[in-house]
């Protein structure tokens, strides 16, 4: 009785185990002649499998992708395992979060031989553990068509949001849920000062701002440019949307306002404690290097760090770089961005 | 029944010993897989001091009063409407049932953020009744297949016999079924609270900036603010709000689970039945509603009716944003959800079987232990994704083979949540067998073994292929672990309809309402074949 009992139990275990390897056929894949680096990255990554490939064939090396979520999910996934890291290299940490990654020593210093192409530019540590990889500016977008067929200028500026001309027509991300609410608060708040930004807020709330959780709902129900479908036409989006929105006749259906643009770097680095630190830096010279920073912009809808990189045939019309973004320091934001946070809570809620 | 209990049992000492060896399984999985990284990620929000302020906030509880009003409310509402199609999927032979008991779970398998947006479009400001709607929407399913479980084998004669002495049908409803389909309703109704106590997608859409709750807060602290402490603290008062509503769930079922089963069956509904057929076909016709528009969505463009999403899907999107075909999507999906359910169905089935030998057992502390382990085994449907998630990133690399980043990792994280379905599942069904029948077996000299092979299997394996259905669809649709593990080059079709989601252009958004769509299409295909699997053998339909 006692035997059979173990044996049946046994039998089930080893029953359920091969059941659970059944169909497990594809793991890494990955043979052990080629050394992989894990790439850690934000869920927008997206590179053209032909350019990784490129990359493997000249320098042997094979990039695995694992995704961990946005910028600041991204980064504080990379804080909690520092001490053994789940990759050796990490892209998409952003200007909003360099700050944090830095203090907790999530990177090694590596000055990669590419940066100064011109991610030098956006340098946020002078031992370079973080490079610039692209710039992705957050600005107000409007649909061109709406103020076309209302007769009524569209607005250009952060005061015009405001101006009782433009009520009940701004649709705005949370800061506390989504990225792009929160650059577009950091980017009044660069605008208007810390005395200053509180009064602009109350004047916005006064004129109607529509405040949702998420971009998807912002930018595809709320905005009436995109899909065509919600009643609001201006809406916190990003310098590239419009490069997305052109119709068949070629004409960009939405425009971002230029002058109300906050910036957005994010970086890469070679992650400290990780265990093939010669690859990695070999990833991130990858990264800044001219065939990966020609992918950016149509892939990931951000603009190369590096200078010289054409953008897509119509973005100079339709989406160009913002020239004179707002900006705060790494160090500023790390400072200042939950009491933000809180008392833009306490205003706008 | 005590008398009954003195025939012929085999020697305790090795039935116990097979028991523990059977209960090792499932309770080691939960220790490996749970308790370890949530007490693990927890533990260090104690450490870093500080949960005094964050329960000492009354905002906090407001935050918990919130999450429980409203998900109280989703379970009345999930309830209410998940028994007339309970009935229908049990009791009712008419043409379109078959179909019927498909097209439920369909709800189950959408992405969140593709739902939260369809009733935001009939709610433009969000509120709590789309929240409370929105949430019931996805559990309806859960009611509905786990009560028909059970009504689909009550014996309809003691209702006839009811009516036979004069009571209304819905008199007989009232005092002869409802008790005897009790524990079923109270299992569900407590799979559902915890669904919606730990909804996150919805809230978070469809709450706007004004409406949260302990889970989208635990994920705030935790994801973005790496507030440990503060995502602690709030972790706290939602597992006691999970164990008080297990606590809830388990004193409802703990009624003499006597329910004599038999000679159900369907039939073409009489008189008054109707009603509840009409009622079933309503709230069907609800979830269609949602459903069709997701449909209507995926073909519409500014420029008029189109089938470019679904165009740009079967290759890899040369706009979009997957990296691997919508198909090869479908595919990992199908793969995962296979792992997925094979292995909670082995930890399930092995659970439900321990749990009611320790409920059968005489002694007074079996019983309490499987009260216990009953409880346990529900907790990871009421613990935030992102505190299992972000705990295991602290420990598993402890693990042989750093299982932290591994692909193999999804389909065990889904396992997790669908065990406990199982279980709901499984457990009213092998409870409900006679145990007569089973003592008649072991004084004809059977086994252990046999008796659960000759008596419980085919009495139960109609509602164990119907569990394995819904756990798998479960898995399905499962995002939130997903997400955080699948690797770019193997999404599962959720994580790609995410990454659609959120990219600009009229194309991609498109692509992600066609993708829908084939999701939708694997899951009813998927489903008919599980369902196809589990007749035959005990062929009443």
């Amino acid at each position: 009785m006692k035997r059979r009992a173990v044996r049946a139990a046994t039998a089930v275990a080893v029953v359920s185990v091969v059941a659970a390897g059944c169909s497990l056929s594809d793991g890494d894949g990955g043979t052990q002649q080629t050394p992989t680096v894990t790439l850690v990255t934000h869920d927008s990554f997206l590179a053209p499998q032909e350019v990784l490939d490129a990359f493997q064939k000249q320098s042997g090396i094979k990039i695995s992708v694992l995704k961990q979520g946005d910028a600041g999910s991204l980064t504080n996934k990379l804080v909690l395992t520092k001490a053994n890291p789940v990759g050796d290299v990490a892209y998409g940490v952003d200007s909003t979060f360099a700050s944090r990654a830095l203090k907790e020593g999530v990177f090694e210093p590596y000055t990669s031989p590419e940066a100064d192409r011109g991610p030098q530019r956006y340098a946020v540590d002078p031992e370079h553990r973080l490079s610039a990889v692209d710039v992705g500016d957050v600005c107000v977008n409007v649909d061109a068509n709406y103020f076309a067929t209302k007769g009524i200028l569209a607005p250009a500026s952060y005061d015009d949001l405001a101006d009782p001309k433009y009520k009940d027509l701004l649709v705005a991300e949370d800061p506390a849920t989504a990225s792009p609410g929160l650059a577009f608060l950091l980017g009044t708040i660069a605008k208007y000062g810390e005395a200053g930004w509180k009064d602009y807020w109350t004047k916005l709330k006064a004129n109607g701002l529509k405040v949702v959780s998420g971009w998807e709902e912002a930018y595809t129900e709320e905005f009436s440019g995109s899909s065509g479908k919600g009643p609001r036409p201006i809406v916190v989006s990003y310098a590239s949307s419009p490069a997305a929105e052109v119709g068949d006749d070629g004409k960009p259906r939405t425009k971002a306002l230029l002058d109300t643009c906050y910036r957005q770097v994010e970086y890469a680095g070679v992650l400290a404690g990780g265990k093939q630190t010669e690859s990695a830096r070999k990833v991130v010279d990858f990264l800044l290097s001219q065939q990966f920073q020609a992918t950016v912009a149509a892939n990931m809808y951000v603009y190369p760090a590096r200078q010289g990189v054409d953008l897509p045939a119509g973005w100079a019309q339709v989406a160009p770089l913002p020239q004179k973004p707002e900006a705060l320091t790494a160090d500023q934001v790390q400072a200042g961005r939950e009491k933000w946070i809180g008392e833009w809570r306490t205003l706008v809620q | 029944m005590a008398h009954a209990r003195a025939v012929v049992t085999p020697p305790r000492t090795a039935r116990g010993f097979g028991l523990a060896l059977l209960g090792l399984a499932p309770i080691g999985f939960l220790v490996v897989f749970f308790a370890w990284p949530v007490l693990a990620i927890v533990g260090r929000g104690f450490a870093e001091g500080g949960l005094d302020v964050v329960l000492g906030d009354a905002r906090t509880w407001q935050l918990a009063g919130f999450t429980v009003a409203s998900a109280a409310a989703s379970t009345v509402v999930a309830v209410v409407a998940g028994l007339p199609v309970a009935f229908l999927l049990a009791r009712v032979k008419l043409p379109g049932v078959g179909l019927a008991r498909t097209l439920v779970l369909v709800p189950f398998v959408l992405p969140t953020v593709v739902v939260g947006l369809a009733f935001r479009a009939l709610w433009p400001d969000g509120g709590v009744l789309p929240i409370v709607l929105a949430n019931a929407f996805f559990n309806v399913a859960v009611v509905a297949r786990t009560v028909a479980g059970l009504w689909a084998r009550l014996d309809s004669r003691t209702t006839d016999a009811a009516r036979a002495l004069g009571a209304s049908p819905w008199r007989a409803f009232r005092s002869v079924t409802l008790p005897a389909l009790a524990p079923a309703i109270a299992s569900a109704a407590a799979v559902v609270f915890l669904f919606c106590a730990t909804s996150f997608g919805v809230v978070l859409i469809l709450g706007g900036a004004r409406y949260r709750t302990l889970e989208t807060e635990i994920y705030l602290r935790t994801v973005d603010l790496l507030d440990l402490s503060g995502a602690a603290a709030l972790s706290l008062i939602q597992f006691a709000a999970v164990v008080a509503a297990l606590v809830l769930g388990g004193l409802a079922r703990r009624r003499k689970e006597g329910a004599r089963t038999g000679a159900g069956g369907a039939r073409r509904p009489r008189g008054g039945e109707w009603w509840s057929v009409g009622a079933a076909g309503v709230v069907l016709a609800m979830l269609l509603t949602p459903i069709l528009a997701l449909l209507a969505e995926s073909v519409s463009t500014e420029d008029g009716w189109s089938l470019e999403g679904y165009r740009a899907l079967s290759g890899t999107g040369e706009k979009g944003a997957l990296q691997v075909s919508g198909w090869d999507a479908a595919v990992n999906s199908l793969k995962v959800a296979i792992d997925a359910t094979l292995l909670a169905m082995v930890v399930g089935v092995l659970a439900s079987v321990v749990l009611v030998a320790l409920r059968r057992s005489p002694a007074r502390t079996a019983r309490g232990l499987g009260e216990t382990m009953d409880a346990v085994l529900m907790l990871p449907l009421g613990v935030s994704a992102v505190t299992v998630g972000f705990g295991y990133l602290v420990t598993l690399d402890a693990l042989p083979g750093d299982l932290r980043t591994s692909p193999y990792l999804v389909p065990l994280a889904q396992a997790l949540v669908i065990t406990p379905l199982i279980v709901r599942m499984v457990l009213p069904v092998l409870r409900s067998v006679d145990v007569r029948l089973r003592q008649a077996a072991s004084t004809l000299g059977a086994s252990p073994l046999r008796v659960w092979r000759e008596i419980d299997l085919p009495l139960a394996l109609r509602p164990l292929v119907a569990a394995a259905g819904f756990g798998f669809v479960v898995a399905l649709g499962e995002f939130g672990a997903t997400s955080f593990l699948a690797r770019p080059t193997a999404p599962t079709l959720p994580v790609a309809i995410a990454s659609l989601m959120g990219r600009p252009g009229e194309l991609n958004n498109q692509m992600a309402y066609a993708a829908c769509a084939l999701l939708m299409l694997v899951t009813v295909l998927a489903v008919a074949v599980i369902e196809r699997l589990g007749r035959g053998r005990v062929g009443e339909f």
